[in-house]
């Protein structure tokens, strides 16, 4: 890309926003490839801090990307990570949003949509994955994630809540 | 999907209001602001109907990107045009932005301390398992029609980008175009 770590974070953002179907969260094995393994901006660990902090802080969860960009450089950082990876959508969604109507109902829009689906699917399964394997990395948060999952999935409670008991058992260092 | 010129079940919001509406859906929004959206705009502010909701919605999902931060856009766009859709994103980003900035600052300074890690590990402990129930939720209708391409689909993406780590666009390119062909195609 280029030596410049602002350059480098918009062109891999930009590029970023415009693949990420399914929402930010399709788009954490990404961020991960680039900013631990091919930039070497962070450690896995502290990859996964950003993660927690962006998903237990309100808001969409984007907001990963502003964390990051603070780590790479900064204010400038966050503003040009932040900035890239919502303006081009931003920018698309705005157009699209005028002529929806004209082709809401038209079978390639309807196909297009059902065939992304899948792959978002793979996408977020594959976000999981990647985070499972930094975060899980003895019995006890494994157990917590165990937990959560079935939690997160037979209930509708707030996750505000299972952060906090994540964030509490974390306190016992055992983690 | 057919709502011949639903009439608007409000007159139009001041940008204000959508602002702080918008601001409202983030603040509360822990962990996916999808269903703060559709309580706010939808059942207390009664500014688009269930179906209109789900129509912007759909549309926000059609589009890449963070689908929340699209939905502002276009509700912000179909309500007020570019001033409208530049008030929902900043109300919606904006409170958000402010806090986590705080955070990362904190996290610059205190990351290395053992406490702070300690927490976070626990945290994002949990945060792994919502995702993963979130990935269940998504899968079981998928998973469980009778013939289809969804799940081979699925867990080709997921192998491409976890297992064999390839960029996303690379995978994107190739599984996208088959997975549409499939859906044209079945009927």
């Amino acid at each position: 890309m280029n030596d410049s770590p602002l350059l480098a974070l918009f062109g891999y953002f930009a590029l970023l926003s415009l693949f990420a179907v399914g929402g930010a969260n399709a788009a954490i094995p990404e961020m991960h490839r680039i900013a631990v393994e091919v930039m070497h901006w962070m450690s896995d660990r502290q990859f996964a801090d950003m993660f927690a902090i962006a998903q237990a802080s309100p808001g969409p969860n984007v907001i990963i990307v502003t964390l990051i960009g603070y780590h790479v450089a900064g204010f400038a950082g966050a503003a040009v990570a932040t900035v890239a990876m919502c303006g081009p959508t931003c920018v698309l969604a705005f157009f699209v949003a005028r002529v929806w109507d004209r082709f809401k109902d038209a079978r390639w829009r309807i196909a297009i949509q059902a065939g992304l689906v899948p792959v978002s699917l793979g996408l977020i399964g594959a976000s999981a994955f990647v985070l499972a394997r930094t975060a899980d990395h003895n019995i006890y948060a494994g157990v917590i994630t165990a937990v959560t999952t079935l939690v997160g999935f037979a209930t509708r409670l707030n996750p505000l809540w299972l952060f906090a008991a994540g964030g509490l058992l974390g306190l016992t260092g055992w983690l | 999907m057919s709502s011949p010129s639903a009439p608007s079940p409000a007159e139009r919001p001041s940008l204000a209001a959508v602002f702080r509406a918008f601001a409202v859906v983030s603040l509360s929004g822990f962990g996916g602001a999808l269903p703060w959206a559709r309580l706010v705009i939808v059942e207390r502010k009664r500014w688009m109907s269930a179906e209109e909701f789900n129509e912007a919605f759909a549309l926000s999902q059609f589009l890449p990107g963070p689908n929340v931060i699209n939905f502002s856009v276009v509700f912000g766009a179909r309500f007020g045009g570019a001033p409208g859709a530049a008030v929902a994103l900043a109300g919606l980003l904006g409170p958000p932005l402010a806090i986590v900035m705080v955070l990362a600052i904190l996290y610059a300074r205190f990351g290395d301390i053992e406490t702070l890690s300690h927490i976070l590990a626990g945290v994002t402990a949990a945060a792994v398992g919502l995702l993963i129930a979130v990935v269940a939720k998504m899968a079981a209708p998928l998973f469980l029609q009778r013939w289809n391409s969804g799940p081979v689909i699925a867990i080709l993406a997921f192998i491409g980008v976890a297992i064999m780590q390839w960029p996303l666009p690379i995978v994107f390119a190739v599984l996208a175009p088959v997975s549409v062909a499939f859906a044209w195609f079945k009927r």
